[in-house]
């Protein structure tokens, strides 16, 4: 066992499950809408990347990007936007995300196949170098680095733009920032802009250690983070990225650290982790107790 | 006596669509029968589903789990031990040696769900909402992890296809018995209590009504009736793997369910069958289907097809099919 390969490890999976995280707390703080569908805007990047091989890697990466923003929303355009009109519930929301999920998956099941494509874009990023004697893929500090740069950009366009100042007022009292003249469906095609851009760089940092592009790429890492914003908690940005961020690191280190027989039941541990957290904290073991709104019956 | 029999078209209607089905299996290739088998399996366990989710109005994720352990337990219970030596020999002594008939297989699988769903409903019946739809996935996930690698409860990630079959009659015996039981609940005073907190908590609460221990009943029946379903389900197919119950159950499940409208059981049984037939129908015509014409449709097109039927469906009528009404003879306003 290698500790320094193994945390190398754990924190670049934490950075790239931060910014799921903080892809899918974005659209949920302005829209109260938990999207399921997210990783499959992940999917959409991947197999464009696959698709654009033969591009120069920038171009190929800009590809990616305009795609997968672009496939953000018609999501919100055509699925979520009628939605919200009819004052569907928070449930009945979730259940059509997941509607989406589903039906985005079967399109690029028969659209690209079964068997999977192979992204190459950056595959020499996979070389090592070494740092006191531990040989350190490169990916694993592009994916930290990159992270916490989208990480911080996020943060500027939401703390120091009128942009991120309409998106935190409509997160804050979503009717009462319509009051006051913000215009909802312009904020919420910008939240959903903000959250393509970081699924497409999640596609392209992702892809690099795992070339295998298939219809249900992007479902697992959904899971996951989403079970990190859960924990974490949904109400603050910063608390759900840190919570995808822990969900990372903590299930990477595990990974890594415990034999194959015991590590199988990893999702188990952490599935029961977020029901704890539902029941004993229901804003996320991030958030601060004072003043917490605690959603039950 | 007047509104017993007021009611008993709500009750008739699905359970004659039920019997309907599986007669017409009877008449049909053997090929062809599967399919119209499977529809009786995916009512029982959509009206299983119903029970909570619509008596509540609180959303599951989590009912594949009670179908799950009912299809493992009465799959593995009644296949030859000789073979289970054989074929899963890690399973725990009692259900290497058990071997027991199907019809007490079924009631051993109802069992277990009722008792998972009642262990899984004291912490989570708290919960409403967004968090409940989240910790019930999360049962989903627990569940599926752990019939996907425990050898002691099951075959594994590997399929086990020794389980006895059984003919469409029992199956469709079985899914009259939930939709009966669904149909005593929703009429009893424990269903209208629920109903009333469905409708507005708050007001239930204030006239006495306990959320938490109502909500608790019906997930506890509708866990015992999910299963059922996966017992009925496990005899049907004759095959066990971990697969079966997981994502793609729980979304197709869930989009009967809103296809046919969550707020009534004629809904739910309507909502399987029409989705069942449609899929059914789509899985012929990529194979090439003659409708006047040569369709052949590629592969894959059934997945979009009940999946965009399921998100046109939430968007243009969020309250399905029936718009949550019961089977009436005539419409009343």
């Amino acid at each position: 066992m290698n500790w320094g390969q193994a945390i190398a490890d754990a924190l670049a999976l934490g950075a790239l499950y931060g910014l799921v995280a903080v892809g899918i707390g974005l659209v949920f703080g302005v829209m109260r809408l938990i999207n399921f569908a997210y990783g499959e805007l992940i999917t959409a990047g991947a197999y464009t990347l696959a698709y654009t091989g033969g591009w120069p890697p920038a171009l190929s990466i800009a590809a990616c990007v305009g795609a997968v923003v672009a496939l953000a929303l018609v999501q919100e355009r055509v699925a979520f936007r009628p939605l919200r009109r009819l004052g569907a519930s928070p449930a009945t929301m979730l259940v059509a995300t997941f509607a989406v999920s589903f039906l985005l998956q079967a399109i690029y099941l028969i659209a690209f196949g079964s068997r999977g494509q192979i992204v190459g874009t950056l595959g020499q990023l996979n070389e090592a170098f070494s740092v006191a004697g531990v040989d350190i893929r490169w990916i694993l500090l592009v994916t930290f680095v990159t992270g916490l740069l989208l990480l911080a950009a996020t943060a500027a366009l939401l703390g120091r733009t009128s942009i991120g100042l309409h998106i935190r007022a409509a997160a804050a009292d979503f009717r009462t920032a319509r009051i006051l003249g913000i215009e909802a469906n312009r904020v919420i095609m910008l939240s959903f802009v903000v959250a393509g851009v970081l699924a497409a760089a999640v596609s392209v940092l992702y892809t690099v250690s795992n070339p295998l592009v298939q219809p249900s790429l992007g479902v697992p890492i959904t899971i996951f983070a989403l079970v990190g914003v859960v924990v974490g908690g949904l109400d603050r940005l910063w608390s759900a990225a840190l919570g995808g961020f822990a969900v990372g690191v903590v299930y990477g280190l595990f990974d890594d650290v415990l034999s194959s027989t015991s590590s199988v039941y990893l999702p188990s541990v952490v599935y029961g982790v977020v029901i704890a957290v539902l029941l004993l904290r229901p804003t996320g073991l991030f958030a601060p107790l004072r003043g917490a709104q605690v959603e039950r019956v | 006596m007047r509104r017993l029999l007021d009611a008993a078209p709500q009750l008739a209607a699905p359970v004659l669509l039920l019997v309907a089905t599986a007669a017409i299996a009877g008449a049909l290739s053997r090929e062809r029968q599967l399919e119209f088998e499977n529809a009786l399996v995916m009512a029982a366990v959509v009206v299983a589903l119903y029970v909570f989710v619509g008596n509540s109005g609180v959303i599951s994720f989590g009912h594949v789990s009670f179908v799950a352990v009912g299809a493992y337990l009465a799959g593995l219970v009644s296949i030859d031990p000789e073979t289970k030596a054989f074929t899963v020999p890690g399973l725990f002594p009692f259900l290497r040696h058990a071997h027991i008939g199907i019809v007490p297989s079924l009631a051993l699988a109802a069992a277990a769900g009722g008792v998972y769903a009642l262990a899984v409903g004291l912490p989570l019946m708290r919960l409403s909402g967004l968090p409940a739809g989240i910790a019930t996935f999360a049962v989903l996930g627990i569940t599926y992890n752990v019939l996907s690698y425990w050898g002691r409860v099951g075959p594994g990630v590997q399929t086990l296809s020794s389980v006895p079959e059984t003919g469409g009659w029992t199956i469709a015996a079985g899914a009259i018995i939930v939709v009966a039981v669904a149909f005593a609940y929703q009429r009893s005073r424990f269903g209208r209590l629920l109903r009333a907190t469905r409708e507005d908590p708050a007001a239930a609460r204030a006239s006495g009504i306990d959320v938490y221990r109502q909500r608790l009943l019906s997930f506890t029946i509708s866990g015992a009736l999910a299963g059922l379903a996966g017992g009925l389900y496990v005899h049907q197919l004759g095959l066990i793997t971990p697969d079966l119950f997981y994502l793609d159950l729980t979304f197709v499940t869930l989009a009967m369910l809103v296809f046919g409208g969550v707020a009534s059981l004629w809904g739910a049984v309507l909502g399987a069958l029409a989705i069942s037939a449609l899929n059914s129908f789509l899985g012929d015509a990529e194979n090439t289907v003659d409708v006047g014409f040569q369709l052949t449709l590629p592969n894959g097109t059934r997945l979009v097809t009940v999946g965009a039927v399921m998100a046109l469906v939430l968007i243009l009528r969020p309250s399905g099919l029936t718009g949550g009404r019961e089977f009436a003879l005539r419409w009343r306003r």
